[in-house]
């Protein structure tokens, strides 16, 4: 009896945790879809009125089109840089490995406000301020350590004798890299494309400092939540979640389907 | 093995791409932020100069330590909290969740980070204020109206939803690797739940929990947002000084002495976060 009632107070203290991390979630889910301008309970009726607002503001609209711009761009330079980083680490020993190492996982372990600070005054300095590619060179830098830590886990299960092979069968590095690496880490290099669109389709500190006029979805809100502030915040939020869990889900499925091709081997 | 001494094209070709990026657009703009903090602004146009104005100006500045001070407790606190708040969450997670059910919790975990963080700071707002939802809630239990918005609580809770799953789940990864005849052991010699907690969970997840807690104090420490939207923004803390002197004041050098300042303590946080991560048990 008495464990029973301990083990009901752990899950029902799981539960409440879970609550405080989905209350804002759910929250603005909920009042996107809230007729009042100041939500509170008990709640207003039904209204898409906040959804045909932000279809109605060009300049929404013209944030989605940059924000889509920069996640794909800035998502294929971090996959591609993650990759090559992460073969590297599969690969090679080398001296300074261990700094190499430390220069591709240090980048989120700096605040977003410093690195929005230090991209700023860098990229103005070389004349790459305030432009759609400053937003894409900052997310690339941001989401390489992710592209590489979700590579390098796919790679962890290569055989290394598998390229050996292709090579003792004639193979060229550069042919076995096409034939053999490349299509075994194919799922994790998707994975990675998902994962670095999502981080740079939400990141809003280093695209507010470096992007001038050219705004992103995230750059909006924040402008929204300065001034006149509106459930629409919540409309746009619910897209971006939609967006944003697309492709977590598509990356953790690719993940997963990897890991279990590679164990039923 | 014998061309091994030759320049291997190949292999520079891979080790290539990293080295560049995270060099022009990672080392040197931090490099460069530390430069700029001992340029002159004139005419509000920066130049060049090797003088210690900024620093002399902002280390001398009250201000500037009350910020540092309250963004310093407000981060630690936050660390505390969101630390001790997880461990019984994550211990239920990692010990009594199946493996499956686990995978679910650990996908649920993962979610917030792809929800915009400053929607969730705008739930909390109406959450949190005067008239607001956990008010109304609160009335239907007969109980006082209460308005935490624009306190230092509203900033914890903000700082929470930022950091908490992250520590909940960094706490379930490494108590899940715990080796579970190490408990078993615990129990054959007599340890009680919740000793076998104290004495042989923690100091064996230990790297894995200071990690957790190191990355809570990171992402508080930076946050500009919870401080200011949920907080009130009195007083202001680093993070909204570096943004209010770069956005509003044209003041880089000076956010570049506040960003060196924070990096310098977060490395130091680190390294003795590190220290005792690893430090042999005594």
């Amino acid at each position: 009896m008495k464990s029973g009632s301990v083990k009901l107070a752990l899950y029902a203290y799981v539960l409440l945790a879970f609550i405080f991390i989905f209350t804002p979630i759910l929250a603005s889910f909920v009042f996107s879809f809230n007729s009042d301008r100041f939500p509170s309970l008990p709640l207003g009726s039904f209204s898409l009125k906040w959804y045909v607002t932000i279809f109605s503001r060009p300049e929404v609209m013209e944030a989605a089109v940059t924000s889509i711009i920069v996640s794909l761009a800035s998502s294929v330079l971090a996959t591609f840089i993650g990759f090559c980083t992460a073969y590297t680490d599969y690969r090679y020993q080398f001296m300074f490995k261990q700094a190499y190492l430390a220069l591709a996982m240090l980048p989120p372990t700096i605040p977003l406000v410093i690195m929005a600070l230090a991209m700023l005054s860098w990229l103005a300095q070389i004349g790459l301020s305030g432009q759609v590619i400053s937003i894409i060179i900052a997310h690339t830098v941001l989401g390489a350590p992710f592209a590489m830590a979700v590579i390098r886990l796919r790679l962890n299960d290569m055989d290394p004798s598998l390229e050996a092979a292709a090579w003792n069968l004639g193979a060229s590095e550069w042919r076995t890299m096409r034939e053999v690496v490349i299509p075994f880490a194919m799922p994790s290099i998707i994975a990675s494309l998902c994962l670095t669109a999502a981080v740079s389709f939400d990141e809003f500190a280093v695209a507010w400092f470096v992007s001038g006029l050219n705004k992103t979805i995230p750059v909006v809100i924040l402008e929204i939540l300065q001034g006149n502030v509106d459930p629409q915040i919540n409309a746009i939020g619910t897209f971006v979640f939609l967006i944003s869990i697309t492709l977590i889900i598509i990356a953790q499925a690719l993940m997963f389907k990897g890991r279990k091709e590679v164990s039923a081997e | 093995m014998a061309s091994e001494r030759r320049i291997d094209l190949y292999a520079c070709c891979f080790r290539a791409p990293l080295l560049i990026w995270q060099s022009l657009f990672f080392v040197v703009p931090l490099g460069f932020m530390f430069i700029m903090s001992f340029w002159l602004v004139k005419n509000y146009r920066m130049t060049p100069a090797f003088a210690f104005d900024n620093w002399a100006k902002m280390l001398f500045w009250e201000v500037m330590w009350r910020s540092y001070g309250y963004t310093l407790g407000l981060a630690a606190l936050t660390t505390a909290v969101a630390s001790a708040l997880a461990f019984p969450a994550a211990y239920v997670l990692a010990f009594r969740f199946s493996d499956a059910a686990r995978r679910w919790a650990i996908f649920l975990l993962i979610i917030p980070f792809f929800t915009s963080y400053l929607v969730r700071v705008y739930a909390w707002q109406v959450v949190l204020a005067g008239n607001g939802v956990l008010s109304a809630f609160l009335g239907w239990f007969g109980m006082e109206p209460v308005s935490v918005l624009n306190s230092p609580v509203a900033t914890v809770v903000g700082y929470m939803t930022l950091s908490f799953p992250l520590v909940l789940l960094l706490q379930t990864i490494s108590l899940a690797a715990i080796d579970k005849s190490l408990i078993e052991a615990a129990h054959n010699l007599g340890c009680g739940n919740f000793r076998t907690v104290f004495a042989v969970l923690i100091p064996a997840a230990r790297v894995g929990l200071i990690v957790a807690a190191l990355f809570c104090f990171i992402l508080s420490f930076g946050d500009f947002v919870s401080p200011y939207y949920l907080g009130g923004s009195s007083p202001p803390t680093l993070s909204i000084m570096i943004v209010d002197s770069t956005k509003s004041g044209q003041q880089w050098p000076r956010a570049a002495v506040i960003a060196v300042i924070m990096i310098m303590t977060l490395i130091s946080i680190a390294f003795a976060a590190v220290t005792l991560a690893y430090r042999r048990r005594g």
